[in-house]
């Protein structure tokens, strides 16, 4: 077998890499291994993330036809997205806001940060998580029949609303 | 920097004998420059020079343009840099504390790559390391961010929080007894992933696992660390049980297999990474079962980076053929184990 990356030397150094049950194997001789670093795959597992989201992104290529948007910061289409995996600037997360749902839901699972907030951010999203946790024990409260409890959420609620208005 | 041996090889801290070290990363971005495969090398010196600036006071920059291809392959092996830091060197640098535990790659896929690598299960702290500088930053900057979907990065694999953690598990016992296959497979349902490097047969390079979370988005740090905590305390169980079977079952077997590998070790001339790995993995096995007791086992974590092609030739000074590694290679771990056994 001839190495994968020179096409020249004997391949002597198989390697499998497993990743989440997904086999896939590269025959390279020795000096191409040494070069591609044996410990290199420990540093990031990137398992070559944006080849795998470039296949799945082709899905809404049917939508880029259409139109062409490109982002007014960095001058990049959901196209170039598509082809690379990365964005060009933070702002192409409002450009293509339509497409991002559906993105992050299948990369994520999810569309919810509920980590970190920067200190300059925080007071606003401190109060909205502060908010949604006081509707979901409202809810509870009321199925509970504890009206009294259910009256003092309702209370503390409303001041909350208040503050977020005046924010705006 | 270069020459000198990292924090992760002490082979210390909690669970040492089944985790090699733990990493955490953030993923941090400006809101006001693009992504930096977008930036010139204006744009991403001004970058440079900024963190450069704000860190100045307990940590040091390093130009990555500065390195030639040898030193930036010492920096790979070191944990220190990603190949991609090392492929964008003119626009990228390295900003690094005197503990080496904690760095900042500028300028790879995203503008900050906050990092910390320990050695031991060290997620927890890893997390605290990478925070605060997250605050240093973040008392100066103006980061990328979205209430509703969190930290912005290149990449939508790392939007929300921008942690990635992992650890890297030596389970020899759990590949000598078969059961890797399925204990691995079915972590891997837990929403991590799961990595190793495999070389002919089914033995893993070293019997070395890298266990990583696989998602970033939807939960808080603490949860993340904790999942990835918990599942690492699994496979540490039933490493330790499989260790206890063997030691039961073929403890003969196991005290040949591990003599026979030191005895590879302390007497080859000539000897290529895939095989060094397989030996060394065997010794520190003995080393944790106690077949061994003349070795300590950070002499273990130190040739896992002593014994990788540039820092054998970072050690030597000068560029080294793959044959000459070898040849080097062989007298670094025998000198090396000597030094140890000796107990210098
Ligand atoms: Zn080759
Ligand atoms: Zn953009």
């Amino acid at each position: 077998m001839v190495c994968e990356q020179c096409q020249q030397r004997k391949a002597t150094v198989h390697l499998t890499r497993i990743i989440n049950g997904e086999k896939t194997e590269s025959h390279l001789c020795e000096m191409c291994a040494a070069e591609s670093g044996d410990m290199g795959w420990m540093m990031e597992p990137t398992f070559s993330i944006h080849s795998l989201l470039g296949g799945l992104l082709d899905v809404e290529q049917g939508t880029l036809k259409r139109k062409e948007t490109r982002c007014s910061h960095c001058g990049q289409s959901y196209r170039d997205f598509t082809e690379r995996g990365l964005f060009g600037c933070s702002s192409c997360y409002e450009t293509f806001s339509s497409q991002i749902p559906p993105l992050l839901r299948r990369v994520q699972g999810t569309m919810e940060h509920r980590g970190k907030v920067p200190v300059r951010a925080e007071g606003m999203v401190k109060v909205k998580r502060q908010l949604e946790q006081l509707r979901r024990e409202l809810e509870e409260a009321v199925i509970n029949e504890e009206y009294e409890l259910a009256a003092k959420l309702r209370d503390h609620l409303k001041t909350l609303e208040k503050q977020v208005e005046g924010e705006k | 920097m270069l020459e000198t041996l990292s924090r992760w090889t002490l082979g210390e801290g909690p669970n040492a004998e089944y985790v090699v070290s733990s990493r955490v990363r953030l993923a941090r971005n400006l809101k006001d420059y693009s992504f930096p495969h977008l930036l010139n090398r204006e744009q991403a010196q001004e970058i440079i020079d900024e963190v450069q600036d704000i860190t100045a006071q307990s940590f040091s920059t390093y130009q990555l343009r500065e390195y030639d291809d040898l030193g930036l392959q010492v920096l790979i092996e070191k944990h220190l840099i990603s190949l991609l830091l090392a492929e964008q060197k003119h626009n990228s640098a390295l900003v690094i504390g005197d503990d080496d535990s904690a760095s900042i790659m500028v300028n790879e896929e995203d503008h900050f790559r906050l990092q910390s690598i320990m050695p031991g299960l060290e997620l927890r702290k890893g997390l605290y390391q990478v925070q605060h500088l997250d605050n240093l930053l973040e008392e100066h900057l103006e980061f990328a961010f979205s209430e509703q979907i969190g930290y912005l990065t290149a990449c939508p694999t790392n939007v929300g929080t921008g942690l990635r953690a992992s650890v890297m598990l030596h389970l020899p016992a759990l590949v000598m007894t078969g059961q890797i296959g399925p204990v691995l497979s079915t972590l891997s349902k837990f929403g991590v992933v799961v990595r190793g490097l495999y070389g002919e047969g089914t033995e893993a390079l070293g019997n070395l696992f890298q266990i990583s979370n696989q998602i970033t988005l939807g939960s808080e740090e603490e949860e993340i660390i904790s999942n990835l905590e918990l599942i690492t305390n699994k496979i540490i169980e039933q490493e330790k049980l499989a260790r206890k079977k063997l030691t039961h079952d073929a403890l003969l077997r196991l005290e040949d297999r591990v003599g026979r590998a030191l005895g590879t070790l302390t007497n080859a001339r000539i000897i290529n990474s895939a095989e060094a790995m397989k030996h060394l993995s065997d010794v520190r096995l003995g080393i944790d079962l106690g077949i061994i007791s003349d070795i300590p086992a950070k002499a273990f974590n130190e040739l896992l980076l002593l014994m990788q092609p540039a820092m054998l030739q970072a050690l030597e000074r000068k560029k080294l053929t793959a044959m000459e590694r070898d040849i080097k290679r062989a007298s670094v771990i025998r000198e090396h184990l000597s030094k140890r056994m000796e107990g210098r």
